[in-house]
């Protein structure tokens, strides 16, 4: 794929020098990145497309990871083509075996709709392909029940498809797969960027009248979240919590004003002494990792606590590009950044403390700006995501639906 | 088809994503010329095999941070001028990947040699000659590190062109807050003296070489006059980042006795009215931006980076392309994956440790930068030092904010004071001691420190920079002989085997560059005695602020009021004589001016000769390139030119005594530069004939009943004085 590797490489300068931030941007185009990388892929005729196209996806993501590792985005867009392309392998052999039957229907579909639930049958597919290491989920019991008949045969069927797949391995079956894979990164792309309405929707549901919202920071899903409220004539007021040191807060004030809804502003510092008056708190997360704990931006866990402290519900909303199938090991230094200081402070104001000359060499002053908090498990009460609300002990079920497990750690399979 | 279909969606996307993120690219291209060599010899000896652009700055190149700031500011082309040691700078381009790489989205960097340019005037008027500049562009040096957002002063700076052409530059400035006691910024450079118009941001004066000996700033009465409002600023840092129209490049080839783009350039513009180019200002709130200009700088600015005042170019977020990722840990510990680290070692806060370094038992490294592949060895102790890549630190050493560069090997139990700088492959033997401020280097000090140039010694190090053979060689044969030919003063307390290589002496304008502008801390004595002369000076100034109501007796009352006016005479006299060498005013001219001025203050025809002394000697200080041959060299010079001048005033002894007692009160209190020099100045006053023998001989006489600290400059001109007395003797004895 010598065509991509500008891109690539242009990409990875960016996540590099921090000028993409934010998961939803960065997952939208990692995406997009990888789209082209997969229709750029040449075809060959090795044996094994499928594992082919998953190396050259593979070697990419191996870089972008890299590249920001604090953008779990990344790493999870990237985890969720590799399962794709593993969805349509099994679905085509499927196919070639089987003849034209249900999942061609399911193949037509891709093209013409739009909302997510392609992906989701993709999901169920993959699921019941290796229903042997898997108990059912709620999904899977509530959704696309004929379909389940024709899996269970391609499951059977897949462990002796192998060899005859290859002789019938023919040139269309292959352009199939790509052409398969691609519309479905589509599909994936079109879920990122309308994950808010999904979720949005559930705004009724969760906000009543004359309810107390507390929020800190800005984040868009929070921001939807609530105009969906209101425009279905919800009242409610709204407490924003400014989220220093980068004042998102204010700028969702300013928003919800807009829009008509009753907003309170305060420091951070007042959450505890507001939290008593608050009826939910409704924030935006940065990840979710696979024990349900929540990397959010920093402040996060004192309003977590002084949520819990108040029994007053703690609801995250996050779209499904969120999900992160890792687990938190060390959080602190693994999974934070520490940016500039001159968020904190300014420079020149405290230039003479920072007089190393006069100081004995050692700085004296040592500012750190966390960019995330850590918010343990315990703490949330809900996950609302695009595919409705969960408890936090849930959400390692949600992930394994959407990646596969042996995705986890993303690293070329031909180095080894 | 469906393929190219989505080829299609994808390109589509990419090209919008990038349009949302690249909105400074515009029609016409900014371009930015980079000087890749700094003119100067602050960063001697290291700079004799490396240029200070490839120096690494917490493990990169400096001038990677620049390019990279550049490349994040939007800049479409930048060009590299090199000049010393181009050929390195070259390839590193090449090696790093900036040169040759073409594309969307990236930035075109073309390197521009030249071998003739001597200062940034040259440079500039090279770039012209080419005409490879087209329309504004951002002119800096090699040497600065910066994060901040270029988009709001090349806003400022397009639209205040189109409503006045003559706005020629845009100079960036930061709030910083010099240090009170030293006067100098953080960063080791002087405090910088800045009049701004507060509503346009013009720039209406600057000077950057604040005489700090006494606290007073000269301003051009027009300034004055025609701005209603302006603005001092002395907390105001230059970060020598400028947004220039191309006519910044014909001013300079214009005016060819532009050299320093301060000095020259921004002062010439700023004094010149015929022309009315005008500087405007944009002060930097949020973001960082400075310029290692010296030690200091280096020591403060990789501070500065660990502390990541620069994100996102912190080690940790971008790394050099070829090593392996560092990570933060806690207290600002930077650290390589494959680090060998011994489990009693320890790793004080805010220092980082390369990759494939491996540290032993006890060590103990604090505020320190450690490079890759170094190997320290047991209970080593380093402070906040920089070592750079390939070091060997052998058992028990201790190394204490001093510099050690490339493949330096320190042997066991050696000791490097605060201060030092231990260039390319410097060995250090067993138990030996590099005393505080010594710079050492495998290449000897050049004696002809009168050209200004790295240039002419760029060809000779090539071949010096990588060759081990070379240094093992010495290490073997020449160990032992080697230090013996060295500076003695410096070798001679050292243990047993002392420093393979040689000691440079500190010529640079003597101790007092040493302590301000070295790696080192300054030192708690000195700091003392600053806060000591800054409570006096207060006094004083109090004093001389308050006349009419003295707290001390009358008598030293009216001493204090008669030096002020003594001193604001001098003053006075001084500005008079520049306006002379710059405007070329005619001497008799000056004289009747000088004169004017004396009547003015009332003073006697003594004190002006006083006056005309001090301002000649003043002037070849300011011209004099810090070290002390040019000094003398200068000196001799002014004084060949104003011999006429002066000798207008030495009617009498009396005068000419006036000009020795001068002369040696500049020595010892406010340009302590020319004290070394006293001897060697003093024979040219009386071969000039400014001074003649009979008023230094009642000089010597008078000075015989002074006190011992006073009899210094006579017992430095001994032998001067002894050969007068002969001379005059054989005279009397031929008469």
């Amino acid at each position: 794929m010598p065509d991509v590797q500008p891109l690539v490489s242009d990409f990875v300068l960016k996540l590099k020098r921090r000028k993409v931030e934010g998961s939803h941007a960065v997952a939208r185009q990692t995406a997009e990145l990888l789209r082209s990388v997969v229709s750029q892929h040449r075809m060959g005729s090795s044996a094994n497309q499928a594992a082919a196209l998953a190396d050259a996806v593979r070697a990419v993501g191996e870089q972008l990871i890299a590249a920001n590792p604090i953008e779990l985005a990344v790493g999870n867009v990237v985890r969720r083509v590799l399962h794709i392309i593993k969805e349509e392998d099994i679905s085509s052999t499927a196919v070639g075996i089987e003849g034209l039957s249900v999942t061609v229907d399911s193949d037509d579909e891709y093209d013409r709709e739009d909302d997510d639930r392609p992906s989701l049958s993709a999901a169920v597919l993959a699921a019941h392909a290796r229903n042997a290491l898997r108990a059912p989920s709620l999904q899977t019991l509530l959704e696309d029940i004929p379909v389940s008949p024709a899996i269970s045969r391609t499951a059977s069927s897949t462990g002796d498809s192998d060899g005859k797949s290859k002789s019938a391995g023919d040139k269309t079956s292959t352009r199939k797969l790509k052409h398969d894979v691609i519309a479905a990164i589509g599909d994936l792309i079109d879920e990122i960027d309308s994950c808010y309405e999904p979720i949005s929707e559930q705004a009724v549901e969760l906000i009543h009248q004359n309810e107390v919202i507390l929020t800190l920071g800005r984040s868009r899903t929070v921001k939807e979240f609530l105009y969906a409220a209101k425009e279905k004539k919800r009242s409610f007021r709204v407490f924003v919590a400014e989220g220093a040191p980068r004042y998102q807060g204010h700028v969702l004030a300013k928003e919800l004003v807009e829009k008509g809804v009753q907003t309170t502003v305060i420091t951070d510092s007042a959450v505890f002494a507001m939290i008593s008056r608050v009826n939910m708190v409704i924030v935006g997360a940065h990840a979710v990792m696979a024990n349900g704990g929540v990397i959010a931006p920093v402040g996060m866990n004192m309003v977590a606590l002084a949520a819990q402290r108040h029994a007053v519900p703690f609801v995250v909303v996050a779209g499904s590009h969120k999900l992160c199938p890792l687990y938190p090991h060390n959080p602190e230094v693994l999974l934070n950044e520490l940016k500039s200081p001159s968020d904190l402070l300014d420079f020149g104001e405290f230039s003479d403390c920072m007089n190393f000359s006069t100081q004995d060499g050692s700085p004296l002053l040592n500012v750190v700006n966390p960019t995330f908090d850590y918010v343990p498990p315990k703490l949330v009460s809900l996950f609302v995501t695009d595919t409705g609300g969960h408890s936090p002990s849930y959400m390692y079920r949600l992930i394994a639906e959407y990646y596969s497990a042996d995705d986890l750690v993303v690293r070329r399979k031909s180095s080894a | 088809m469906s393929q190219k279909k989505s080829r299609s969606r994808g390109g589509g996307g990419a090209a919008a994503a990038g349009d949302d993120h690249e909105d400074l690219a515009r029609p016409p291209p900014l371009q930015a010329v980079l000087l890749a060599d700094s003119f100067t010899l602050k960063f001697r000896p290291i700079t004799l095999e490396r240029p200070k652009v490839l120096l690494p700055l917490v493990h990169m190149p400096m001038i990677e941070y620049t390019l990279t700031w550049l490349e994040s500011a939007g800049v479409d082309e930048a060009f590299v001028f090199c000049c010393a040691h181009s050929n390195q700078v070259k390839e590193y381009l090449e090696k790093s990947g900036w040169a040759g790489r073409a594309g969307a989205g990236s930035m075109a960097v073309t390197a521009v040699e030249s071998h003739d340019a001597i200062s940034a005037g040259d440079a500039l008027r090279v770039i012209f000659e080419r005409g490879m500049i087209h329309g504004d562009f951002v002119l800096i040096s090699g040497d600065t590190i910066s994060n901040m957002s270029l988009k709001d002063a090349l806003r400022e700076h397009l639209d205040r062109k189109k409503k006045d052409p003559l706005a020629v530059m845009t100079m960036i400035i930061k709030h910083s807050k010099p240090s009170v006691l030293t006067h100098q910024t953080r960063l080791g450079t002087d405090e910088i003296v800045m009049a701004i118009d507060p509503e346009t941001k013009e720039l209406l004066y600057y000077e950057d070489r604040a005489d700090n000996s006494n606290l007073y700033v000269t301003i051009d009465k027009d300034i004055l006059s025609n701005n209603p409002t302006l603005q001092l600023h002395n907390d105001m840092e230059d970060c020598y980042i400028d947004i220039c129209s191309p006519e910044v490049l014909s001013l300079f080839t214009d005016n060819f006795d532009y050299q320093h783009l301060r000095r020259h350039f921004v002062k010439g513009l700023l004094v010149d009215d015929i022309m009315g180019y005008k500087i405007y200002t944009h002060e930097l709130r949020s973001g960082y931006a400075a310029r290692i200009d010296n030690f200091r700088s280096y020591d403060t600015v990789s501070k500065d980076i660990i502390q990541r005042w620069t994100y996102p170019m912190v080690p940790d977020v971008i790394s050099n392309r070829n090593c392996s990722e560092s990570r933060l840990h806690r207290q600002g510990i930077y650290k390589a994956s494959d680090v060998t680290l011994s489990h009693s070692a320890q790793i004080g806060a805010n220092s980082v440790v390369g990759s494939a370094t491996s540290i032993g038992d006890h060590c103990r490294i604090l505020n320190s930068v450690i490079g890759e592949g170094c190997t320290i060895g047991k209970n080593v102790v380093i402070n906040g030092s920089y070592v750079w890549d390939n070091v060997v630190i052998e058992d028990g050493c201790q190394v204490s904010n001093s510099l050690v560069s490339d493949g330096v090997h320190l042997r066991a139990g050696a000791i490097v004071e605060p201060g030092c700088v231990l260039s390319f492959n410097v060995e250090v033997g067993k138990n030996a001691l590099v005393p505080a401020h010594s710079k050492v280097s495998l290449l000897p000090q050049p004696s002809n420190e009168d050209s200004d140039e790295e240039l002419e010694y760029a060809d000779t190090n090539s071949g010096v920079t990588d060759s081990p053979p070379f240094s093992s060689m010495r290490s073997n044969g020449d160990q032992a002989t080697v230090p013996s030919e060295e500076d003695e003063s410096g070798t001679s307390e050292t243990g047993t085997c002392g420093v393979v290589g040689y000691i440079w002496t500190s010529g640079d304008a003597g101790i007092l560059e040493e302590w301000r502008q070295s790696i080192a801390p300054i030192s708690k004595e000195k700091l003392e005695e600053l806060q000591h002369a800054v409570s006096e000076n207060d006094g004083s100034e109090d004093e001389s602020n308050n006349p009419t109501l003295p707290d001390k007796d009358d008598s030293s009352d009216s001493a204090v009021e008669d030096d002020d006016l003594i001193s604001k005479f001098e003053k006075e006299v001084e500005e008079t004589f520049q306006r002379a060498m710059g405007g070329g005013v005619n001497r008799d001219n000056l004289i009747l001016e000088i004169n004017g001025l004396r009547l003015a203050y009332s003073l006697q025809h003594a004190d002006c000769a006083g006056a005309v002394f001090y301002s000649v000697m003043k002037s070849a200080l300011q011209a004099a390139q810090s070290t002390n041959d040019t000094l003398l060299k200068t000196t001799a010079e002014a004084l060949g030119k104003w011999k006429d001048l002066l000798r207008n005033y030495t009617k009498t002894v009396d005068e000419e005594m006036e000009i020795l007692l001068k002369f040696e009160e500049m020595c010892q209190e406010t340009t302590k530069e020319f004290s070394p020099l006293f001897s060697k100045i003093l024979p040219f006053l009386y071969d000039t004939e400014v001074i003649s023998e009979d008023a230094i001989l009642r000089w010597a006489e008078e000075k015989e009943h002074a006190d011992e600290s006073d009899k210094v400059f006579v017992k430095q001109s001994e032998a001067f004085i002894q050969w007068l007395k002969e001379a005059e003797e054989e005279d009397d004895e031929e008469e």
